[in-house]
Formats: C-alpha cells, sequence, structure tokens
C-alpha cells in the first residue's frame, strides 16, 4: 500500500508582523493543482478589473449597487454571490467526484488527504452558507417587501450592511484557497479534531471566522426581515391574507433568529478553545466535544428547514400561477408552515443516534422526525390538488417544480427511513446519507431557486429569460442529479462511508464512475443556464415583458412595472382578499394616474461596505494572529460604527413631479401595450 | 404483529431487492444482506420502512404525473375550476394519510429502536435460536487510534491491531473508546455502527451468523489516515477460534501490549499493518478510557470523583496541571508529568484512587459506578487536617 | 382607466370609478414614521442575544460541576463581593429608569445627569467583576485550569462585555443628547439602550442565582 505521509501537528510559526503567516503558507507554490487555479484566477481577476475600469463602471457599482439600500438590488446582489459561490462548491464537487472515480487498486488518485479534506468541508461550508442561503435570502429580500406592497424593508441601511457581512465571510473562504489552507473537518468541524491539539493550523480558524462574519449579516437579515413582515404589511393585509411565500419568509426568519444566534455562541466557545485554551470541548480538564455535537445540531436542523421553507413557498407560489388557480388549502398550508418551524426545533439528536445515547431517547427523536414528514407530505397534496381541475402552462418554473415533486419525495421517504434510529445505525455516515440530503437539498432547494429565478427574473429585469435554454439546463439537470445520486443511494447499502479518499473494492468504481457521469451532467446543466442568462440578457429586446405580469400572477408583486421603480408602488395597495392582485384584476381597477404625493425612501450609504470591510479584515486578522492588525481593526470598526450613528440624514423625499414623471411613463407603457395587443388580436 | 412484518419483509426482501437492482450488481448490497443476525433485524427494518413509505409515496407520484398530464393547459376537455381551493374532506384526508403511515411508522420505531439498542444484551442467535442460559459472550474492547484500531480480547488476554477476529455464533460484546478523536465502528455485516469518543465508553451487542472474511470501517471521518482507517473482520469456528488464539499466544515477536508499548502504538500512522500482541497489560482498556494510560497521569474518573465532593482546595488550582493533560496542548507533547518526587506522590495517589473504576462506563448492568467512595476518604495516602483537604493534600504542589 | 382621471376632491363625494380606486389603492397615504419598526426590531435583538445567553448558560449547566481536580465556586466565589456587585447593576437600572423620565420631561440636563451617574454605577460594576477576575486568575484558578472556569469565565465575562458596550452607547448617547438635543431619533435611541441596560440586570439576575448562589450549594 502507498504510503501516505503524516500530517504536520506541529503549529505554524508565529512573528510578531506576519503572525502565522509565512511563504510555507502559501499553497500554490508547492502544490499544482492549486498553482493553476491561482493562476486562473489572478487572470480573470485582472479582467474583470480591467473591464470594468475601461468600461467606466466603478462609480456606477458604488454608487446604484455597491451602496444601495434599495431590497430589490440587495436581492439581486444576493442571488449574484450565491451564483459565483455556487460555481466554487461545483468545482469542489466535481474534484471529489473526479478522485473517487480513479482512486482505486493501489491509486492515490490526483488528491492527498491534506487537500481533499478540505475539498469536502469547503464544499459542504460554501453550498450551504455561501450558495443556498444567500440563495433563500436574496429570494426573500427581493420578494417579500414587493408581495407586502411595501416600499422597502423595516431597517434598509442593516439590510445592506448584512449582505456585505455575507459577502465578507465568503471572502474569507476565498481567501483560504490561496492564503493558507481551509479547514480539514467536515462541515460542521467537530470537536476534537475541530482543536487545537488536531488541527494547528489556519483552517479551522478561516472556517471558525467566515461563519462569525457571515452569521452577523445571517442574524440581523433575519431581524430586518421579521419586522418589515410585522409592520410593514399593506393595509388590510392581515396574517392570514398574506401570501404563502411571505408566511414561508416569516417562519424562516423566525428559525434564523431562533437558531443562528446558537451557531454563533458555539464557535465563540470552539474559538476560546482554540484561541484562549478554555475546555469547553477538550478532552481532558472536564470539556465536553459532545456538547458541541448537541449544541450545533441544535442550530443545524433548524438550517435546513431555514433553507426549505422559504423554497415551499415558492413552490407554492408557482403552482398556483402556473395552475391558474388559487393555492388549494391555504390555511393548511400556514398551519404546516408553523407545525415544521416549531417541530424543527426538537429533531436535533436524530443526526447523532449512532453516538450511544438510550433507545427511548433515540426513539423520541425519531418519532418527531417522522411526524415533521405530516405537514411536510400535507403542503405535497396541497400543491398536488392545486393542480387539480387547473389550466396548467409547463413554463420554466412549473416544469422545475413538477422534477421537484417528485425527486422531493424520494428525498423524503429517504429522510424518514434515516429516522428510523435502527435503520440510522447502518445508514448513517454513509453514502446512502449523502444521497439523501443531496436529494433533498438539490431536488428542494437548488431546483426551488432555479423555478423562482425563471419566475421572478421578468419582475427583476424587465425581460424573461430563454425557454430554450432553460429546458436544456432542466434536461441536463433533472436526470445528471439522478445519474449522480443513484450509485451513492446504492454504495451506501453496500456499505460505503463518506468522505472516504481512496478505495480498495475495485467492484464500486463503476458506481463512482457513473457518479461522475452524473455530475459532468449537472455541470452541463449549469452551463446551459449561464448560456440561458448570457443569451436572455443579450436578446432581451425579444423577450421583453412590458406588462410587468407575465405569468398572469396573482401577488402583488405582479401589480407593478417590471423592474419596479425604486418606490416600488406610488400608491399603497390596499388588500381584500388573498391573492391581492388576482383580486385587483378581476375588480377591473387600474393604477391611480393622478394625486401622486412626495414618497419617503432611505438614502443609499457606504457604511455597510465600510462596517463590513474592517469585520472581514478583523476576522482575516485574527486568522492569521496578527494580533496588531486586530487591534487597529477592532478600534476602526468601533469608530467607524460610533460615526455612522452620528448621522442623522438617512432618508430623502422623491418629490412628487418625479413620481409622477415615472407613473406617466408606466401609462404610456401600458397604453402601447394595450394597443399593439389589439392589433394582434 | 411486528414479528411477523418482520418475517414477510424476509421473503420480500429477494423478491424486491433484485428488482430495484435489476441492471446492477445485485445481492451484494451488504446492508440488506449481512452475515449477522443484529445487521439482518436493521436490514429489514430499512425494508419494512421503505415498503410502509411506498404505500403513500407511489400513489402521491403517480398522482403528480397524471395531474401533470391531464391538466394541462393544452388539453382543454379537462374540468377547469379556478374558484376551487377548499375541501374539508379532502383536507382531512391529506393529513391523515401520512399520520396513520407515521403511526404504523412510529411503533415500529419504538419496539425497534429498543429491541436493537445496541446496549442490550442479544437475546437470539438468530430468528430460531434462542440463547443459551448459560452462553457467556465474548468480551472485545475496541480502541480507535490515529489512524488504527485495536483489539483488545480481556479473556484470552491478547490483543490485535486492524484485524477482528470472533467466534461466529457466539454472542459479542464490545466495549469501545477513543483515543484521540471521534470514529465510528462498523462491520456492515456484523452490526449497525456506534461512535468511538475518547474519554466515553460505547457498547456494542452482536453476534455473526456465518463464517466468512468481512470488512470493518471507521464511519466517521477522523483526519488525514481516515480512508485507511478499515480493518479485516474474520468470523470463524470456535475450534479455529482457539488455534487463532494460541497462534497469537505463541508468537512473541511483538511482545506484550504494556503501557509503554500502548503509547508507542498510539503514535499516529497511516495503514498500519496487522500484527498481534501475545498478553495484555491489566485494565489497560479501562485506563484508556480514563485518559491515564501514561504512568503519572490522573485518570478523569479520579478527577470526577474529586469534583463529586465539591473540588479541592483553591490552593489545588496551583496543582502542576501536567497530570491532568492529556492531548490540550497537541498530541505531540509528551512532557514528563511531574517533575522530580512529586512523581511518586502522585503515583501513589493515582494507584489509590484509579485502580478500579468505570465512571466513564457505559450505563450496563455489567458495568457499574463504584458503589463505595470509601477509597475517596484516603487509603494510603496521608491524613493531613480534614478529609478534604487530606484529598487534596498530595495535589498541593508548587506549579514548578 | 381613463376615469381616474379627475382630480379628487375631499369634500365632494367621490365618483363611483375613484371609489373603487380608492377602494384597493391608499390615496391619502402617509409616511410611515421615521424608526417606527426600531423597537420591534431591537426586541427581536434582545432575543437573539438572550439565545447566545441561553447557550452560555447551557454550557455552565453542563460543565459548570467539572472542577478538574481543581477548586469549585465554595472554594472561589465571595459572595459578599458580588452582592454588592449585583447592587451596583441594579442601581444602575434605577439610575436609568430615572433618566428615562428626565427624557419623557424633555429635560436635557436631567437625562444626562441620570446617565452619567448610571455609567457611573456600570462602570463601578465592571471594575468589580475586573477585580474578581484578577483575584481568581491570581489564585491560579484561571479559564484554561478547568471546563467549570472556562464556562464561568465566559458566561460572567460575556456579561461584562455587554455592559462594557452599553456603556460606550451610553457615552455616544450623551454626546448625541448633547449635540442634537431630545429629539426624535435620539429619544428613541435612549429607549433601545434602556431595554439593552435592563436586559443586561435580567441576565444577571440569571448569573447571580445559577452561577453563585447555586453555585454555592453545589
Amino acid at each position: 500500500m502507498t504510503a501516505v505521509p503524516l500530517p504536520t501537528t506541529a503549529p505554524p510559526q508565529w512573528s510578531p508582523l506576519l503572525g502565522r503567516f509565512s511563504l510555507e503558507q502559501l499553497p500554490f507554490l508547492h502544490e499544482p493543482i492549486v498553482a493553476a487555479t491561482f493562476v486562473g484566477v489572478i487572470l480573470g481577476g485582472i479582467a474583470l478589473v480591467g473591464a470594468l475600469t475601461y468600461f467606466r463602471l466603478w462609480g456606477y457599482l458604488w454608487k446604484e449597487w455597491f451602496t444601495s439600500v434599495d431590497h430589490k438590488k440587495i436581492g439581486i446582489m444576493y442571488m449574484v454571490l450565491g451564483l459565483v459561490m455556487f460555481m466554487r462548491g461545483f468545482a469542489d464537487a466535481i474534484m471529489m467526484r473526479l478522485q473517487q472515480a480513479i482512486a482505486f487498486n493501489g491509486s492515490e488518485g490526483y488528491l492527498n488527504p491534506h487537500h481533499y479534506d478540505q475539498v469536502f468541508t469547503a464544499h459542504g461550508v460554501i453550498m450551504i452558507f455561501f450558495a443556498a442561503m444567500p440563495f433563500v435570502t436574496g429570494l426573500m429580500n427581493y420578494v417579500v417587501p414587493l408581495q407586502i406592497g411595501a416600499r422597502d424593508v423595516s431597517f434598509p441601511f442593516l439590510n445592506n450592511f448584512s449582505f456585505w457581512m455575507t459577502t465578507g465571510g465568503a471572502v474569507l473562504v476565498m481567501a483560504s484557497l490561496f492564503l493558507g489552507e481551509f479547514g480539514q473537518t467536515g462541515w460542521l468541524a467537530f470537536p476534537p479534531l475541530s482543536g487545537l491539539a488536531y488541527s494547528p493550523g489556519v483552517g479551522v480558524d478561516y472556517y471558525i471566522w467566515s461563519l462569525q462574519v457571515a452569521g452577523v449579516g445571517t442574524t440581523l437579515s433575519g431581524i430586518n426581515l421579521i419586522a418589515t413582515i410585522i409592520k410593514m404589511r399593506a393595509p388590510g393585509m392581515t396574517l392570514m391574507r398574506m401570501p404563502v411565500f411571505t408566511w414561508t419568509a416569516l417562519c424562516t426568519n423566525v428559525l434564523i433568529v431562533a437558531s443562528f444566534p446558537v451557531l454563533t455562541a458555539v464557535l465563540v466557545l470552539l474559538s476560546l478553545d482554540r484561541y484562549v485554551g478554555t475546555n469547553f470541548f477538550t478532552n481532558d480538564f472536564g470539556g465536553s466535544p459532545m456538547m458541541y455535537v448537541n449544541m450545533i445540531w441544535i442550530w443545524g436542523h433548524p438550517e435546513v428547514y431555514i433553507l426549505i421553507l422559504p423554497i415551499f413557498g415558492v413552490f407554492s407560489e408557482v403552482t398556483s400561477t402556473f395552475s391558474g388557480k388559487r393555492l388549494f388549502g391555504y390555511t393548511s398550508m400556514v398551519y404546516a408552515t408553523v407545525v415544521i418551524t416549531i417541530l424543527s426545533y426538537l429533531v436535533w439528536l436524530h443526526h447523532f443516534f449512532t453516538m450511544g445515547s438510550g433507545a427511548s431517547v433515540n426513539s423520541f427523536f425519531g418519532i418527531t422526525t417522522m411526524i415533521i414528514s405530516i405537514p411536510t407530505g400535507a403542503k405535497l397534496f396541497n400543491w398536488l390538488f392545486t393542480m387539480y381541475r387547473g389550466r396548467i402552462r409547463f413554463d420554466l418554473p412549473m416544469m422545475w417544480t413538477v422534477a421537484f415533486m417528485l425527486t422531493f419525495t424520494i428525498g423524503g421517504m429517504t429522510g424518514v427511513l434515516l429516522a428510523v434510529p435502527p435503520a440510522d445505525f447502518v445508514l448513517h455516515n454513509s453514502l446512502f446519507l449523502i444521497a439523501h440530503f443531496h436529494n433533498v437539498i438539490i431536488g428542494g432547494v437548488v431546483f426551488g431557486t432555479f423555478a423562482a429565478i425563471n419566475y421572478w427574473w421578468p419582475k427583476a429585469f424587465g425581460f424573461k429569460l430563454n425557454q430554450f435554454w432553460g429546458k436544456v439546463s432542466f434536461w441536463c439537470w433533472v436526470p445528471g442529479f439522478w445519474i449522480a445520486f443513484t450509485p451513492l443511494y446504492i454504495m451506501g447499502l453496500m456499505g460505503v462511508t463518506r468522505r472516504t479518499r481512496v478505495f480498495d473494492d475495485p467492484s464500486l468504481q463503476p458506481y463512482f464512475i457513473v457518479a461522475l457521469l452524473g455530475a459532468l451532467l449537472i455541470a452541463a446543466g449549469i452551463g446551459a443556464m449561464i448560456v440561458q442568462y448570457g443569451v436572455s440578457i443579450w436578446k432581451r429586446e425579444a423577450l421583453t415583458d412590458e406588462s410587468g405580469d407575465p405569468w398572469n400572477g396573482r401577488t402583488l408583486e405582479w401589480a407593478t412595472s417590471s423592474p419596479p421603480p425604486a418606490y416600488n408602488f406610488a400608491f399603497t395597495p390596499i388588500v381584500h382578499d388573498l391573492d391581492a392582485w388576482e383580486d385587483m384584476k378581476r375588480a377591473g381597477v387600474g393604477r391611480p394616474l393622478e394625486g401622486f404625493r412626495p414618497i419617503h425612501m432611505p438614502s443609499n450609504t457606504g457604511a455597510g461596505v465600510v462596517l463590513a470591510g474592517i469585520s472581514t479584515l478583523l476576522g482575516f486578522a485574527l486568522i492569521w494572529h496578527i494580533w496588531w492588525l486586530v487591534g487597529i481593526s477592532f478600534v476602526a470598526l468601533l469608530v467607524s460604527a460610533i460615526t455612522h450613528t452620528f448621522n442623522y440624514k438617512r432618508d430623502y423625499h422623491i418629490p412628487a413631479e418625479d413620481v409622477a414623471a415615472v407613473e406617466a411613463q408606466r401609462t404610456a407603457q401600458l397604453e402601447r401595450l394595450a394597443q399593439t395587443q389589439g392589433a394582434t388580436a | 404483529m411486528r414479528a411477523k412484518l418482520l418475517n414477510r419483509a424476509r421473503l420480500l426482501r429477494c423478491a424486491i431487492v433484485p428488482l430495484l437492482a435489476l441492471p446492477l450488481a445485485g445481492c451484494d448490497w451488504v446492508v440488506l444482506n449481512p452475515a449477522g443476525d443484529v445487521a439482518r433485524q436493521q436490514g429489514n427494518l430499512v425494508i419494512v420502512a421503505t415498503l410502509l413509505m411506498l404505500l403513500i409515496v407511489v400513489p402521491v407520484m403517480a398522482t403528480v404525473v397524471l395531474f401533470a398530464w391531464r391538466y394541462r393547459a393544452t388539453n382543454t376537455e379537462a374540468k377547469y375550476d379556478p374558484d376551487w381551493n377548499h375541501s374539508t374532506q379532502l383536507e382531512l384526508m391529506i393529513w391523515a394519510a401520512p399520520l396513520m403511515i407515521i403511526i404504523a411508522l412510529g411503533a415500529v420505531t419504538w419496539v425497534g429502536t429498543h429491541l436493537l439498542d445496541p446496549y442490550r444484551n442479544i437475546s437470539r442467535i438468530d430468528a430460531q435460536t434462542p440463547i443459551a442460559a448459560n452462553a457467556k459472550p465474548l468480551d472485545v474492547e475496541v480502541v480507535s487510534m490515529d489512524w488504527k484500531w485495536l483489539f483488545i480480547y480481556p479473556e484470552q488476554n491478547i490483543a490485535t491491531v486492524n484485524e477482528l477476529v470472533v467466534p461466529a455464533g457466539r454472542p459479542l460484546r464490545f466495549r469501545m473508546t477513543s483515543s484521540t478523536v471521534m470514529n465510528t465502528f462498523y462491520v456492515p455485516a456484523l452490526a449497525g455502527m456506534i461512535y468511538t469518543m475518547p474519554g466515553m465508553e460505547t457498547k456494542l451487542h452482536a453476534v455473526f451468523n456465518q463464517e466468512g472474511a468481512f470488512k470493518g470501517i471507521s464511519a466517521h471521518y477522523s483526519g488525514a489516515g481516515f480512508s485507511h482507517m478499515h480493518f479485516a473482520t474474520r468470523a470463524v469456528s470456535d475450534q479455529q477460534f482457539a488455534q487463532w488464539v494460541d497462534s497469537v499466544k505463541a508468537n512473541k515477536n511483538d511482545g506484550e501490549l504494556t503501557r509503554a508499548a500502548y503509547l508507542q502504538l498510539d503514535k499516529p500512522s497511516i495503514a498500519e499493518p496487522v500484527h498481534h500482541y501475545a498478553g495484555v497489560t491489566p485494565d489497560l482498556f479501562n485506563a484508556v478510557v480514563d485518559l491515564c494510560v501514561q504512568p503519572g497521569k490522573i485518570c478523569m474518573s479520579q478527577m470526577a470523583m474529586l469534583d463529586a465532593k465539591g473540588g479541592v482546595p483553591k490552593e489545588a488550582a496551583r496543582l502542576n496541571v501536567a497530570a491532568l493533560t492529556y492531548d490540550k496542548d497537541g498530541r505531540a507533547t509528551e512532557a514528563p508529568v511531574l517533575p522530580g518526587s512529586v512523581v511518586a506522590q502522585t503515583d501513589r495517589f493515582v494507584k489509590a484512587y484509579c485502580s478500579d473504576n468505570r465512571p466513564m462506563a457505559a450505563p450496563n448492568a455489567d458495568t457499574q459506578a463504584p458503589k463505595t467512595l470509601d477509597r475517596l476518604r484516603g487509603a494510603g495516602i496521608n491524613q493531613a487536617t480534614g478529609p478534604r483537604v487530606s484529598l487534596a493534600g498530595p495535589l498541593l504542589q508548587p506549579a514548578s | 382607466m381613463s376615469d381616474a382621471t379627475h382630480h379628487q376632491d375631499v369634500s365632494a363625494p367621490l365618483p363611483a370609478s375613484l371609489t373603487k380606486l380608492g377602494k384597493f389603492w391608499d390615496l391619502n397615504e402617509h409616511d410611515h414614521p421615521e424608526g417606527h419598526s426600531t423597537m420591534l426590531g431591537f426586541w427581536i435583538y434582545l432575543m437573539s442575544d438572550c439565545l447566545i445567553f441561553a447557550m452560555l448558560f447551557a454550557a455552565f449547566g453542563v460543565l459548570g460541576g467539572n472542577y478538574a481536580a481543581g477548586p469549585g465556586p465554595r472554594e472561589l466565589f465571595e459572595l459578599p463581593l458580588v452582592a454588592v456587585n449585583t447592587s451596583m447593576l441594579l442601581f444602575s437600572s434605577i439610575t436609568y429608569g430615572f433618566a428615562m423620565l428626565a427624557m419623557q420631561r424633555g429635560s436635557v440636563s436631567q437625562t444626562q445627569m441620570w446617565l452619567l451617574i448610571t455609567a457611573v454605577f456600570g462602570a463601578a460594576f465592571l471594575s468589580i467583576e475586573l477585580y474578581e477576575f484578577a483575584n481568581l486568575i491570581h489564585e491560579g484558578a484561571t479559564p484554561q485550569r478547568s471546563a467549570f472556569l472556562s464556562s464561568f469565565f465566559t458566561l460572567v465575562g460575556t456579561h461584562g462585555l455587554h455592559v462594557t458596550f452599553g456603556l460606550i452607547w451610553l457615552f455616544t448617547l450623551v454626546v448625541q443628547v448633547s449635540r442634537k438635543g431630545l429629539i426624535q431619533a435620539n429619544k428613541r435611541r435612549l429607549m433601545c439602550l434602556s431595554l439593552f441596560w435592563h436586559f443586561l440586570d435580567v441576565v444577571w439576575i440569571g448569573v447571580f442565582t445559577f452561577v453563585y448562589l447555586m453555585g454555592m450549594l453545589r
């Protein structure tokens, strides 16, 4: 058997000026794969910066986007961040698939343990925190204020700050690619492995501080959206007249606020163990690694519902719109959402049935887990009966929805299977588990995000997405998913475990090769998706939607123009029924064309960028133990935060004439549309 | 009723599994077709649960396809009812149907979890053979290390590295711990996995019903050498087992597993070849759980007893903490525990309190917490003013 | 749609088309007052902070008995000192209440005076806490010594850190009140700090009870 070098256990050398940094910490100097990536990223970066400079876009980006407090622009920036990080996470996935497909018969593959272990850790962290979370946060940010007839969120500056904190966390993760290393602990960094004794390098510190910086953003964004939904609904929109997406967003943000502090606290304790030498999760001096496992899953289980609940909301909107029907069983849908929210706190132990809890404890958590499948099942039935006696238009959002309903059902079934403790004993930590959660996260969150992008893109940009490339992407993704993950289900039943780098049983290799082919098909799907965006932007004239309501929508976001004006609605809508826009359309009521008033709006500010930038620098200094920089950046953070509070002038009024001008354009647009429609009819 | 279900499941298994696996390898799915009775029951439960859920999953998926096809916009013949959005009967049905399935599955879960509790002694060799009244399980003590497995056979007084040989048909009782980080002990053919964790003991009861060679793995990622952390598992006849034990005892090449040999073995290594020890220092496993194999270390159980008394006087905070440190400062650290004469005193202290206790042991009838705290009152230690102070007396050494 | 081009006349009854328009659009709306959801948002933030403390309490609950063959609370804690400390924080809550009363009356100078008195009590609390920490560390009872001490220092220290930031905030507000007076924005900020300050008081009651008093009973 090939000798594998033992990992170094000595902590990196420390110097006052550079902390733990030295040339040895630059992996691209001695790892060819990282070196090639590095060259690629540097060239790409130079090209991007060059292009932005050449086209003089910096000022535009800064004024119109980076400092913007407009929830719509922040939502779009979240989606862009999610997409970029999704690419990075997917690159990690392909690397793992390739390694596992070739590391047989004594071959060590092409990744050594140090590299491979970082890859799977980074894949998990990036996909959950920096791809899926920005996706759902971005969707909620963009859609919720429009759906409730508001002009912005409750705390627009905080919204901008939250986005940049999330981005700061992503920057730290990306920095770990070329400066030092990322954690080699798995995405939840269980101690003692993540303790100083077994992970002396900077990897776990990158993990801790990237999540802490991003976690602040996530928590504040959760607070912001709860306050928005509670305080800023249009008159008449009682809780039981809220669109389902807004309901799921409310529950999700309650979950965020009630679970992310737990993550913050447990990471603080882990960092104290690593930085101060305390004994929370150590083997000796009375520490308890099991406490970490419990605490992180008390956050971790609600987290998966944070991801999936808003996506359930997306599917509810899409099913109802494209079936041309009111959602079946709205009330039970809302109750199902609330029940899932509450139950998600009572199931965390099912992630470690195999750690020696008693049979009664295991059964309790197993059964509570199964109970969650009841409201989830009810939701599925509700979508089903929404389709019943509908007129279903199979545009891309609806195609993704049907793919979701078929895929997610299997994922839910294997999930309930894993909730049976004796079954979990033979499947835990296996590739079956990997297949299960990709089944629900790809089949749920990713498909849902694509449905949502195709659904709300015309609202955000005023033109639809290209159907052809969207369908190519769809038909690569859905079979690609099943080809990639069915072999994993099967290998799980053959007792193959996750995170394994090399295999000695050659009979497994065909399965891994099939899985790799599936992953390549997914890669083609991602490629087609990018082409879809590119082609749609290129040919946007042909795809233009002037109506603002391309899908015959039912909720208030379709009542305004596409893209909506900065103030969303010139007059606040009054709600009398669920599906308020459908209600207005049936009543045949138009927009008010006169009597515009000045509109009170928040001003843009660069404070969010500055504060988040300094926080990221502080995190970076802490990772590398550069204590002088820690001191300076901490003081700078404090001073700039206080300085920001001395700015009392944070809002302005859009003059009534400006509103009238924008609305006049809109009127003209609609009249033009009515004429062309009349002409074609 | 459950047994019936399981029996039926066994019949169904050979019908269902090949069907699912038609284009694939077929029946080498060890999880569903294992060699041990416990794993077999767990595998059966996988099938029962799957079938129960398919009762609802298959109709739902079929209906999704049906409705999607039937109510497509181009099919103008299908009824269109845009305002139909509520039906009490239907809603009752869509909550009740999953509820029924979950009630059934919950009952199966409750019973199965208790019957297949790895901490519970097994009650049968297989479905036909109840366990003999005088059957004595074979004890194996398992230690996961960076990155290899140590198996201690206390009864046979031998130990092996990366090789587990056990008699088929005899109940097995594993006591498990880890010397560094978390791993899981998993022999898919034998029984479900259980974590091994440093400073804690976990248990697993199981039995092999067939002789043969199987694979054992760590199923929880534990660092750089994780992928090579597997061990050969052989189930043999009683006679072959006895022969194997004799051969291990006869081979003195690797010597005995003394505390020193253990500490040497404990150093990180990857893909360690199989080797055997012809003897084992008594109580080594307990010392491993107690994190005090290294001479002079104070055992966790010792600490726990002092803690249960409310701690020691605050002067003890100045105790030389090296005697307490296991791996906090990095596993490479192997500094002498206590300088000079302190070692002897600590040794005595440790011997007095630490020789026979298993406080971190798993809750089980055969592993009980110490019944008496008499030892705590200071046997073998110079008495000072009061009982609490006397306890701490030997610990009260200046920091350097 | 073109019906709606009539001028809206509040005194005359609305034409039918406009009534319909007015049924679905708020034609006479007022701005949301600035900061209308601040108190709610801040309250939700406090609850999230409360969860961080809940985790630290939980960690103390789990590890609080693990002295690692070291000293326990009975040996280390000096209740009289902690009682004095507790009273400092309780007094600071009362004086903050007076500051709020002064704010209601609109008296800038009295508000500032009571805020500064609050700061003095807060600083006294912090000084006593630091003195206690220094004593413990001097005796070798450092956070590194045992899991009990790790969780003790972290829980109490996190509370102390909150008080520290509360003080920085308080001084910032004193300056802002003197610059801008008791304008609506400043009043809102004072109310937020008030919530924060009383919240820390409540948390401290928990610390005093669960850590100190019950620690002595262990």
